[in-house]
């Protein structure tokens, strides 16, 4: 393989040169590509940070915890296609990267985290900040590494880049002991990455395409269920392709939303737990799921063994290893999304010229007219307090669809997934597989950083926003203008609503005071804004609504942070109890769509 | 549940054995028993792994296996077609009366006597697991002291080899990282 990004004077010289293992290793980073690094620096990483210093390919981004530096890698990454790094010390430096690789390795997103380590004579003797962070990341990075010998720090590198970027991504750890920083090597860039165990399989095979094909001509009633794995392979264009020739409904996963437009008439929203009734309700009713780049995770199957019953499954993912994993898949196929779903198209086309007249239309309007019939909605308090629902549809509204949409994990999630309306890939970013609370603020940074210009908004519970904000310093500071919204509830929002349906309303340790009690606000949001160098705005009101988020839309050049305090009844809806079928899906408290009226239970 | 003898090429690179172990363990397989050591190729390791799965569960714990980026190959090998030995070091209470008749035991089971004690010998068999645990058996009333026994190591019959073609691009010499 060839690395983009390879500085135009690559001389001879350049390539092969004495110098210290720390130069090496910024020089190997530099021919990587790399022209971000969010990070901290501290004892064992400290050579390193040295030729960093001089480096004029790389901006470092000096953060305030180390988990914003992986987060903000992981929302650089997704914004930018690219990899995104981050880097730390050893010990405290580098256990506080383990929440983000672990996030990256469930939403597979294409990190290389860079942390110090004692000197290798140290290695194993309880030194001081010595934590034994490749062992520890093991079970939650694709790959790891500890290098003591400073010749191999360019060829790590490349390594760590290659594996990252290629076949599912995921984050790479590499671990470098102080010594090979700080001893002398010849940097020497490897024109090839030699993996002999690493081959990921790209492309599909013919057969299992066309039986494929012969398989969604014959079915009645298939769905498009559509994973993160679409927006990974780039495969929008090729989706809309395939659902508009063939009419098949869709349905995107959390981490696919973007994949295919909200607008689209083919589009039935998000299935699973906190899905629409019609995207739930198509796949419990389809005998065909089309499973593109999607790992049947429990949130979306619900009771697996009640998932889909007459459902036979196409499951097409470049990880062989999620096909049959949870449901034994009929016609599995490995390779990257984009080209599956090409060779659908003309293996389909094939079936098409070859006289199969597949009727999928009876079932499309079905399920159009069920997502018609059951619209996503919310209530709109009568005493002009504001819904949460209400405050993050308007943003999505005023901010449009060319914006970037950044959330933490909890109520605000959900309904930033439902009620803002997804346009194209990559505008939706959140901790899907891991569910990190404190997720949303370093991952805006980090898409502000790869996209600068355009608005980024961070949706954000009260709740997540305390976990991580204090990168706002480090947005001030280093002009990087996101804009966070705090639906603020004064509550863990989503754990309180378990509470309010599971455990008869008794609120344990989920009100968090910011703001439903007007009389108390710990901390107050506003001037926690202003103490960090942003603007601070608040909205309790619906009449404020439009004017607040005009307001914040305004302001430009610096970050801005506004406290909508909605009612904290708000329940996020519909929603299918743990450990129930969809078949139980509630639409409000205690209302079920009837499945064997017209609707829901005819017969196709 | 059935038992399976995997044959894993890897890396021969720090780490290694971890991956594979830590794996079964957060996947929630049992490691029956694991062997590792060199092949031919110094660069390549050979793990002999039996575990105790259904069809579908090895399925799943094969394709683990091969994300990791150490892992070079896994053979399935049925026990069929593939020579299967265990290691038994076995140390056994004897004294004048019945050290005949233990060497007799040795002899039958073609075993052989590595240390002799006055109050005890130690016998040296290997052999597949049937044949060892026979074995154990028929000396178990003499009185078992102490015994030692390896992991499964086994190879398939006849003159191909699951070496031959995963290592063609593995670069030489050992390395620092992994």
């Amino acid at each position: 393989m060839t690395f983009q990004g390879r500085p135009e004077a690559s001389e001879e010289e350049y390539m092969s040169e004495q110098m210290s293992g720390a130069k090496s290793l910024i020089r190997a980073l530099e021919c990587a590509g790399v022209d971000t690094v969010f990070g901290i620096p501290g004892g064992a990483i400290l050579p390193a940070y040295d030729p960093l210093f001089d480096s004029t390919q790389i901006r470092h981004i000096l953060v305030r915890h180390e988990q914003g530096a992986g987060h903000a890698a992981q929302g650089y990454a997704v914004a930018s296609g690219k990899v995104g790094v981050c880097m730390a010390t050893s010990g405290p430096g580098a256990t506080n990267l383990v929440t983000p690789l672990a996030d990256a390795n469930m939403d597979s997103v294409p990190i290389v985290a860079i942390t110090g380590q004692v000197s290798s004579g140290a290695i194993g003797t309880d030194a001081f900040q010595e934590a034994d962070i490749r062992g520890i990341t093991m079970p939650i990075s694709k790959h790891s590494y500890l290098v003591t010998d400073p010749d191999q720090i360019p060829r790590v590198i490349a390594e760590a880049f290659h594996i990252a970027s290629t076949g599912r991504p995921g984050p790479v750890l590499v671990d470098v002991a102080k010594d090979a920083m700080q001893a002398m090597t010849t940097f020497e860039w490897p024109a090839e990455v030699s993996l002999p165990g690493y081959r990921p399989n790209i492309h599909p095979h013919g057969k299992q395409v066309r039986e494929a094909a012969r398989m969604i001509a014959a079915s009645v009633r298939p769905v498009l269920y559509v994973g993160g794995g679409v927006i990974k392979a780039r495969a929008s264009q090729e989706l809309k392709i395939l659902a508009e020739m063939t009419g098949i409904p869709v349905v995107t996963t959390l981490m696919a939303r973007g994949a295919f437009p909200d607008s689209h008439e083919l589009h039935l929203g998000m299935p699973g737990m906190h899905g629409t009734v019609a995207a739930v309700g198509a796949l419990q009713r389809s005998d065909l799921l089309i499973c593109l780049g999607a790992r049947f995770d429990d949130r979306v199957t619900g009771r697996l063994d009640t998932f889909a019953p007459e459902a036979k499954v196409i499951h097409a993912d470049i990880d062989p290893a999620e096909i049959s994993k949870n449901r034994t898949a009929d016609v599995p196929i490995v390779g990257d999304c984009r080209e599956v779903i090409a060779d659908l198209i003309v293996a389909l086309q094939t079936e098409l010229d070859g006289g199969a007249s597949p009727a999928f239309s009876a079932w499309r309007t079905h399920m159009q007219s069920v997502a018609k019939r059951f619209p996503l909605g919310y209530e709109v308090p009568e005493d002009g307090s504001l819904a949460p629902q209400q405050v993050i549809e308007r943003i999505g509204k005023f901010a449009g669809p060319d914006a970037t949409y950044v959330a933490g994990v909890g109520q605000h999630q959900m309904w930033a997934s439902h009620f803002i309306g997804y346009e194209r890939p990559t505008s939706w970013i959140n901790s899907g597989g891991l569910g990190t609370m404190g997720f949303g603020v370093p991952a805006a940074m980090g898409a502000q950083v790869a996209r600068p210009g355009e608005t980024i908004w961070a949706i954000d519970g009260d709740g997540c926003f305390q976990m991580t904000n204090q990168e706002l310093a480090t947005c001030a500071l280093e002009g990087i203008p996101i804009k966070v919204a705090v639906i603020n509830n004064s509550s863990l929002g989503m754990v309180r609503q378990w509470q309010t349906l599971f455990y008869d309303g008794r609120y344990s340790n989920t009100d968090l005071h910011t703001g439903a009690d007007k009389a108390v606000r710990i901390p107050d949001f506003v001037k926690l804004a202003e103490a960090y160098g942003c603007v601070g705005l608040r909205c309790e009101r619906a009449e404020d609504l439009n004017g607040v988020i005009e307001k914040a839309m305004s302001i430009t050049d610096v970050p801005v942070v506004v406290d909508f305090v909605v009612n904290p009844d708000a329940m996020v809806w519909p929603m299918v109890a743990v450990g129930t079928s969809n078949d139980d899906i509630q639409v409000a408290r205690d209302m079920a769509p009837d499945w064997d009226d017209d609707y829901l239970g005819a017969e196709l | 549940m059935s038992q399976h003898t995997l044959s894993v090429l890897v890396e021969n690179t720090p780490g290694v054995l971890a991956r594979v172990s830590g794996l079964f363990m957060r996947r929630g397989f049992n490691i029956d028993s694991l062997a590792v050591g060199p092949t031919e190729h110094p660069e390549i390791s050979r793990m002999t792994i039996v575990v105790n799965v259904d069809e579908l569960p090895l399925e799943q714990v094969t394709k683990q296996l091969n994300k990791l980026v150490n892992v070079l190959k896994i053979v399935e090998l049925d026990s069929s077609a593939a020579v299967e030995r265990e290691l038994l070091l076995i140390k056994v209470k004897t004294d004048a009366t019945t050290r005949g008749q233990v060497l007799e035991t040795v002899q039958l089971f073609r075993a052989k006597v590595v240390d002799v004690a006055t109050d005890a010998v130690t016998i040296e068999a290997t052999g597949d697991p049937g044949k060892l645990a026979a074995m154990l058996r028929v000396l178990e009333p003499f009185g078992i002291r102490e015994i030692a026994q390896s992991g499964r190591v086994a190879i398939g019959r006849g003159g191909r080899s699951i070496t031959d073609r995963s290592l063609r691009s593995v670069p030489g010499g050992s390395s620092q990282a992994g």
